[in-house]
């Protein structure tokens, strides 16, 4: 198991307003390649980042949005500058997505209380997967009938829900079940100047 | 009583012999952390989060429970005593399942409180996310073992303050649990008065009212220097008069 992660506390601080010119694959644009995604959470994160409101036309105007749960991109770009993560990991999916996230992106942020300690998505872990599943699917009220084969369509539990810095290195932290939007804001226009995260002692509050 | 002088972050400052190192420290308008402490219990000496440094030598000591003494030089803050304070924190949040976001307590807390105040941002521990249980048999009462960071308060206040006992503390390490009577249901306690004093001290969600969900309870710690002053000095003022929320 693992002990400390130090590597999380290694901040980036490489500025994001260079010239984004010269790389491979990469439009002539100079704005700051943003994505978001979503691994197991309830969406509620990015609810709040959408009550950003008016600034959002602020941050339109300074980042192209190159993946996120809200534009329909089927998979996880290269060369990404930021990527904030909702969620916690949770399946095989989430482990796949959160590799591709982490070679493809400059930044990464744990946003939201499931990315940053597993919060709601891991309270399963007391339960072995198969003991919850048997628990919530096949002994409940309409119970589904249970094939011995591994299902194709819906991707496998991991044995626990982990937070997302216990699978990756992340760079910043935004805590609150959801952050609220001035938090994000703090957080989203400290990395737009190309400055390390540093949340106010409430921005940090869990929950 | 004897004055002294002790030493406090590179500065003179008097103090009264015999009183607590956490004590002087408070008094000088310097915010130390605590969580099993609380005005009117006796210390414990527990939670470790006031731990000072003592020169020579750099010692450590928990302020709470070091008297202050002629010529003490002590650091409240230093790089090392934050970065073992983030350390506690980090492990008390590790070791039970304090979920805030669907917590009781969430906002009120101490535990969470304490967490962002001294700059944690995200635990580095694994969590061991044990199978912990609550008590509801209680009338009016509830104990959420997952929320528990042992700070014994409630053995405390039920020991000397109400004179009941109920509670005390069994098993060692992480397997240490509080427990009422001979560890049998809290409804079936035939010692415990019901009259809510560890619900009122407890830092953190592990005891509520029935029947409070997220972020609706709200405790008082003030009742207990109330009773105190009566008890003691027979004064029976509120001090400050208003009904005062628990968090600092």
């Amino acid at each position: 198991m693992t002990t400390l992660s130090s590597k999380a506390d290694t901040k980036k601080s490489e500025s994001l307003k260079k010239p984004a010119g010269g790389k491979k694959g990469q439009s002539s644009s100079q704005k700051v390649r943003l994505a978001t995604a979503w691994l197991g959470g309830c969406s509620g994160c990015h609810m709040s980042f959408l009550d950003l409101d008016e600034r959002l036309i602020d941050l339109a105007e300074a980042v192209e949005l190159v993946y996120s749960p809200i534009a329909d991109v089927k998979t996880f770009p290269e060369n990404v500058d930021v990527t904030l993560v909702e969620g916690a990991v949770a399946n095989v999916d989430h482990l796949e997505l959160a590799e591709q996230i982490r070679e493809r992106s400059k930044i990464v942020v744990s946003f939201g209380d499931c990315a940053v300690t597993g919060n709601v998505t891991s309270l399963r872990n007391k339960l072995p997967v198969d003991d919850l599943l048997t628990k919530v699917y096949h002994e409940g009220p309409g119970a589904v009938p249970r094939g011995g084969e591994i299902d194709k369509v819906v991707p496998a539990l991991i044995p626990r829900v982990l937070p997302l810095h216990q699978v990756i290195t992340v760079d910043a932290f935004i805590p609150g079940c959801p952050p609220d939007p001035e938090r994000i804001w703090a957080a989203v226009s400290s990395l737009l100047a190309g400055e390390p995260v540093v949340l106010a002692d409430k921005m940090r509050k869990f929950g | 009583m004897a004055v002294i002088t002790v030493t406090i972050n590179d500065e003179l400052v008097s103090g009264r012999e015999g009183q607590s190192l956490l004590e002087l420290v408070r008094e000088q308008g310097i915010d130390l952390p605590t969580l099993c402490h609380l005005d009117g219990l006796e210390e414990r000496g527990g939670c470790r989060l006031c731990m000072v440094e003592m020169a020579p030598g750099n010692r450590l000591a928990a302020a709470c429970v070091t008297p202050a003494q002629e010529g003490m030089v002590i650091y409240t803050h230093s790089e090392r005593l934050v970065k073992y304070r983030r350390m506690i924190l980090e492990l008390l949040f590790a070791e039970r399942n304090h979920v805030c976001a669907v917590c009781v307590m969430n906002g009120r807390c101490e535990l969470q409180y304490e967490a962002y105040t001294i700059g944690m941002d995200h635990v580095r521990y694994d969590y061991l996310t044990p199978d912990l249980p609550m008590d509801a048999s209680h009338d009016r009462f509830v104990i959420d073992h997952n929320r528990c960071i042992l700070c014994t308060r409630c053995v405390r206040v039920c020991d000397s303050v109400e004179g009941a006992h109920t509670w005390d503390v069994m098993g060692r390490g992480v397997n240490c649990r509080v427990i009422t009577d001979l560890n049998q249901p809290w409804g079936t306690s035939q010692s415990c008065t019901s009259c809510g004093k560890c619900v009122q001290v407890c830092p953190t969600g592990a005891l509520h009212a029935k029947g409070s969900t997220v972020a609706e309870m709200v405790k008082r710690h003030d009742f207990l220097q109330w009773i105190l002053d009566g008890r003691e000095n027979h004064q029976w003022t509120m001090r400050n008069g208003e009904p005062m929320e628990s968090g600092r």
